[in-house]
C-alpha cells in the first residue's frame, strides 16, 4: 500500500511537470491553433541558461527569477521573427518550422555545453518530506511551485485587462480585433508565457533527470499527450491530464509486467488515443460541431 | 442560442489541395527526366550510384506520404513504422526462407500493406493532432518491439539482420551497386505510375474529396471509411517496398534505423516537395539525404542548427515547397517564350 | 452637416472574385443610415472593407483622415464600433466580461465603470445576468449585448450587420428603437445594414439600396419607402 501511495505521490510531482508543458502547449496552441514541437527544447535552453547563471555564482532564486524574464524575451523573439512570416503559410508548412527550430536549439544547446550530464541543484534538498517516506522534499517542492505558478496564472487571465484580452483573443480573434485588440501581439505574449512556463517546468525536473540537451524529449511528449488528453481547447484539461499522465505512467511501470522504460512511452499514448477514440474532444475539450 | 458547450467550427481545409491538373510533370519534362535517370549511372562513381538508388527509395516513401497526406488528407508521424515492416518481410525472408530479392518485394508490399489498413481501421475516430499523435506512437513503439527478446531469432534483435547484395542477372557487365539501382529505378517507376492512376481515378477523387471536406464527401455518398482505410493501405504498402528497396541497396535491416527520426524526415521531404505534388517527393527525397550532409560540411558541431537554418530558408521562400518552384518556373518559361 | 464617413469608388475582392464595384456613398454626422439589399448584394462586405477585414481598393475617408491600410483594430480604436454578422459574442466569457473587452481600447477606468451601468440602464435584461456566460442568453439578448459591447467603444460610428438576424420582430422593433435612441441621444452615428427593408426603413433617415456590388438607389429614407416600384424591385415588398 506504501509503495502504491509512493508511486502515485512520485506521480503527482512528474505530472506536474507535464501540466506545465502540457500548458504551455495549450497556449500556443489556443493563439495559433499549433502545437509548438520545440516547446521542450526551448525549455531546455533555458534551463540551461539558469544553470550557467549559477555558475557564474547567481544564487538559485535570482537565476531563477531572471531566467523566467529571458526565456519569455526569448520566447516573444521567436514568435516575431521566425513564425509570424509563416501565419499565412500552410499548417504543414508551419510544423516544419517548428521541427527547423527544435533542430536549431538542440544543435546550439549542445555546442554550448555538450552533451555530457550535468547535475542540476535542487533548493529543497532531496531527504524526506516532513519526515515520511512518501515523498521527498524537492517532489514536493515541483508541486508546490507549479501550484503556485497556476494560481498565478489563474489570477492573471481572470483579473487582468491584459488576461481578458489574450483570452478573447485565443477565443475569438476576429470579434477580439473588432474591440480594438491587437492580437498579433496576444500571440506574442503567448509565446513569451508559454516560454517562461516551459523554463519552470525545465528547472524543476532537471534535478531529477539531470541537465543535457536531450533531457525534455520524452518531457514533451508527455505534455502534448497531456494536454490532448485534458482537451486542447482547456487549459485546466492540460493541468488535469498532466497530473493524470504522470500518474498513470508511474503506475504502468510499477505495476504492469514487461513494461520497460521503453514501452512506458507508447503505452501511455496507447492509453491517451483509447480515451480520444470515446471522447475526441479530451476529458474537458469542448465538443466541436463541425459545420460544412 | 447556442449552446456554451459547443463550438460550432467551419471546417476549413487542414491540407491545401493540389488541383488534378497540376499533380504531375508534363509528359515531355518527364520524359527527359528519365532520359537522365537511365543514363547517368553510366558518367559517376558507385558511391553516387548508391545516393541516386536512395533518393528513388527515399523518394517512394515520400510519395506515399503524400498520398496519404496531400491526397487523402490524413497526417501520418508513423511512416518508418511500415517502412520497417517491409524492410524485414525482405530481410527475413532472404535470410532465413533464401528466398529471391526479386520475389520479396510484393511480399513486403503486402505485409505492410496489411499492416497500413489494419492500424487505418481505429484510426478512422482520429484526425489531424490526434492522428499525427497516435501514428507518433506507433513510430515510437517499433524499434522497440523490434528488439523484442522473444522475437530475436527471427529478428536478429538489436544486430537485426545482414543480407547478400543481389549480382547483375544473366551476367550483365555491371557492378551490383548498378543492377541495384536499374531494379530500383524499375519498381519506382512502376509505383510512381501506379500513383498517378490511383490519384486519377475514382478512388483518388474520393481521396481528395475527403481531404478537403471529410463531412460534404460523406454528404455526397463517399465511402469515406473504406477510402480511408484504403489510403493508408496504399501509402503504408508503398512504403514498405521502399523499407524492402533499402534492404536490398545497404544489405541489412536493424531496428535503430527505422526510428521517429526517419518517419520526421519523411514528412520534412513532403513538405519541402510540395504537399500533394508526387514528383515533388524526389526532391523532398534529395533535400533530405543531402542537406544533412551539406549542414555537416558547413560546421560540424552545428550541424543540426545549420540544416534548421536551411530549412527555415527553403520554407519561408518557397512555403509551398518545390512545386512553387516549379510553377515560378513554369511562369517564367511562359513569359520568355511571348 | 461634415460627412463623417466618405467612400470613394470602393472595390472589394475575395480572393479573385470582385464582390464591389465601386462604390460611392457618404455619411453625415449624426446620421442613421440604412444599407438595403438582396443576400449576396454585398451588404456585409462593405461593412468588413470600412475596417479593412477584406482586400479592397480605393478611399475611405473618417473624420476627413483616410484610413489607408490600417489594421482592423486600429480603424476600431478610431472610434468605429462594428457589430458583425452573428454577433461575435465571446460565448464563454460573462456578460460583464463581454462589456468590458467592449471598452479594453480605453484607459479611463472610472468611464468604463460608470459606462458598464449606463448600458445597465438602457438594456435592463443584461444587469440581470450579468454573471451569466453570454453563451446562454437568447438571441435577442446577445444582440442586445453586442450593441453593449460596440458603445462601450464611445464610438463616433457604429456599423451593424443584420441585427434583427433570427429575431422575432416585436425583439426587433425594441431593439431599432433603442437604436434610434442611441442615435439622438448618444449623437452616435449608425450604418445599419438590413435585409428587412420595411422596418429598416422605419428607423433610418437615409437608404442606400446596393445590388451585386453597385449602389442602385440612393435617398431619403421615406421617399424610397413609399416608392412601390423600388420596393417591389428591389426589396421585394
Amino acid at each position: 500500500m506504501e509503495l502504491f501511495i509512493n508511486q502515485v505521490l512520485a506521480g503527482v510531482a512528474t505530472g506536474a511537470i507535464y501540466a506545465c508543458m502540457a500548458l504551455a502547449v495549450v497556449m500556443i496552441y489556443q493563439a495559433i491553433d499549433h502545437l509548438n514541437f520545440a516547446q521542450g527544447e526551448m525549455a531546455m535552453f533555458s534551463t540551461f541558461i539558469s544553470w550557467q547563471l549559477m555558475q557564474w555564482g547567481v544564487p538559485y532564486w535570482w537565476a531563477f527569477l531572471l531566467t523566467l524574464i529571458i526565456s519569455f524575451a526569448g520566447g516573444i523573439l521567436i514568435e516575431r521573427v521566425l513564425f509570424k512570416p509563416l501565419a499565412k503559410a500552410p499548417i504543414l508548412t508551419n510544423v516544419a518550422g517548428f521541427i527547423a527550430l527544435f533542430a536549431i536549439i538542440n544543435s546550439v544547446a549542445g555546442l554550448t555545453w555538450d552533451f555530457t550530464i550535468k547535475q542540476y541543484p535542487t533548493p529543497f534538498g532531496s531527504s524526506p518530506f516532513l519526515g515520511s517516506q512518501l515523498i521527498s522534499t524537492h517532489q514536493a517542492g515541483m508541486i508546490g511551485v507549479t501550484l503556485l505558478m497556476l494560481l498565478g496564472l489563474y489570477l492573471f487571465f481572470q483579473f487582468t485587462r491584459i488576461g481578458l484580452a489574450m483570452r478573447a483573443a485565443a477565443a475569438l480573434p476576429e470579434s477580439a480585433r473588432l474591440v480594438g485588440i491587437n492580437t498579433s501581439w496576444m500571440i506574442a505574449l503567448g509565446w513569451g508565457m508559454a516560454s517562461a512556463i516551459g523554463a519552470v517546468a525545465g528547472i524543476l525536473i532537471a534535478p531529477v533527470v539531470f541537465l543535457e540537451p536531450n533531457m525534455m524529449g520524452g518531457v514533451l511528449v508527455y505534455g502534448f499527450a497531456a494536454a490532448v488528453l485534458g482537451g486542447l481547447t482547456s487549459p485546466l484539461g492540460a493541468v488535469v491530464g498532466g497530473f493524470l499522465v504522470g500518474v498513470f505512467e508511474n503506475l504502468a511501470g510499477t505495476y504492469i509486467p514487461g513494461v520497460g522504460n521503453e514501452l512506458k512511452l507508447p503505452i501511455a499514448l496507447a492509453l491517451i488515443i483509447t480515451v480520444l477514440v470515446f471522447k475526441p474532444a479530451g476529458l474537458f475539450g469542448r465538443a466541436i460541431v463541425k459545420r460544412v | 442560442m447556442s449552446a456554451a458547450a459547443e463550438d460550432v467550427v467551419t471546417e476549413g481545409q487542414a491540407v491545401e489541395a493540389v488541383p488534378k491538373r497540376a499533380m504531375t510533370l508534363g509528359v515531355g519534362t518527364s520524359l527527359v527526366i528519365l532520359a537522365i535517370l537511365l543514363v547517368l549511372p553510366f558518367l559517376v562513381k558507385n558511391f553516387w550510384i548508391f545516393q541516386m538508388t536512395r533518393v528513388l527509395y527515399l523518394g517512394l516513401a515520400v510519395m506515399a506520404l503524400n498520398i496519404l497526406t496531400g491526397g487523402s488528407g490524413q497526417f501520418s508521424l508513423g511512416q518508418s513504422a511500415f517502412f520497417a515492416l517491409g524492410a524485414y518481410t525482405t530481410a527475413v525472408l532472404m535470410e532465413h526462407a533464401n528466398m529471391n530479392y526479386a520475389l520479396t518485394i510484393p511480399l513486403a508490399g503486402m505485409v505492410a500493406f496489411a499492416a497500413g489498413y489494419l492500424f487505418g481501421k481505429p484510426a478512422l475516430r482520429l484526425s489531424g493532432i490526434y492522428l499525427a499523435l497516435a501514428t507518433f506512437a506507433l513510430a515510437v513503439a517499433m524499434p522497440q518491439l523490434l528488439k523484442l527478446h522473444f522475437l530475436e531469432g527471427l529478428t536478429g534483435g538489436v544486430q537485426g539482420l545482414t543480407v547478400m547484395k543481389p549480382d547483375a542477372p544473366f551476367g550483365i557487365p555491371i557492378s551490383a551497386d548498378m543492377w541495384v539501382y536499374y531494379f530500383t529505378l524499375a519498381i519506382t517507376i512502376a509505383l510512381y505510375v501506379g500513383a498517378v492512376n490511383l490519384l486519377r481515378s475514382r478512388s483518388g477523387r474520393a481521396f481528395m474529396a475527403i481531404r478537403d471536406n471529410e463531412i460534404a464527401a460523406s454528404a455526397m455518398g463517399v465511402d469515406v471509411a473504406f477510402y480511408k482505410t484504403l489510403a493508408f493501405g496504399v501509402s503504408a504498402g508503398i512504403t514498405g517496398i521502399a523499407g524492402a528497396l533499402e534492404v536490398i541497396a545497404v544489405n541489412f535491416a536493424a531496428p535503430d534505423s527505422y526510428t521517429i527520426n526517419q518517419a520526421i524526415s519523411l514528412f520534412l521531404g513532403m513538405v519541402v516537395g510540395g504537399v500533394g505534388w508526387l514528383p515533388g517527393s524526389f526532391v523532398g527525397a534529395a533535400f533530405i539525404i543531402f542537406v544533412p550532409n551539406i549542414a555537416e560540411s558547413i560546421n560540424k558541431g552545428l550541424s543540426g542548427a545549420v540544416f534548421g537554418v536551411l530549412l527555415f530558408i527553403v520554407i519561408f521562400l518557397v512555403p509551398h515547397g518545390a512545386r512553387q518552384v516549379a510553377i515560378i518556373a513554369e511562369q517564367l518559361m511562359g513569359k520568355l517564350r511571348k | 452637416m461634415t460627412a463623417l464617413l466618405n467612400i470613394k469608388d470602393l472595390r472589394a475582392y475575395y480572393g479573385q472574385v470582385q464582390a464591389l464595384h465601386g462604390l460611392n456613398f457618404s455619411l453625415n454626422e449624426g446620421s442613421l443610415t440604412t444599407l438595403l439589399g438582396a443576400n449576396g448584394a454585398g451588404k456585409t462586405t462593405t461593412l468588413r472593407a470600412i475596417c479593412n477585414m477584406v482586400r479592397s481598393t480605393g478611399a475611405i475617408e473618417f473624420e476627413g483622415a483616410p484610413l489607408g491600410s490600417r489594421s482592423t483594430e486600429s480603424i476600431v480604436r478610431l472610434g468605429i464600433a462594428h457589430v458583425p454578422q452573428g454577433r461575435g459574442t465571446f460565448t464563454t466569457m460573462t456578460v460583464e466580461e463581454n462589456l468590458q473587452l467592449g471598452a479594453i481600447s480605453r484607459k479611463d477606468s472610472a468611464g468604463i465603470v460608470s459606462d458598464i451601468e449606463r448600458m445597465y440602464a438602457h438594456f435592463p435584461v443584461l444587469k440581470q445576468r450579468y454573471t451569466q456566460q453570454a453563451g446562454t442568453l437568447s438571441g435577442g439578448e446577445q444582440q442586445m449585448l453586442a450593441v453593449a459591447r460596440a458603445l462601450m467603444l464611445r464610438p463616433r460610428l457604429m456599423l451593424l450587420d443584420e441585427p434583427s438576424f433570427g429575431l422575432a420582430p416585436l425583439i426587433v422593433r425594441d431593439l431599432f428603437k433603442i437604436l434610434g435612441k442611441i442615435n439622438r441621444e448618444d449623437k452616435v452615428t449608425i450604418l445599419v445594414v438590413e435585409q428587412n427593408a420595411q422596418l429598416a426603413l422605419e428607423l433610418a433617415d437615409q437608404a442606400y439600396v446596393i445590388e451585386t456590388g453597385r449602389i442602385v438607389m440612393s435617398g431619403n429614407a421615406k421617399d424610397i419607402a413609399n416608392n412601390e416600384d423600388v420596393r417591389k424591385s428591389y426589396l421585394g415588398y
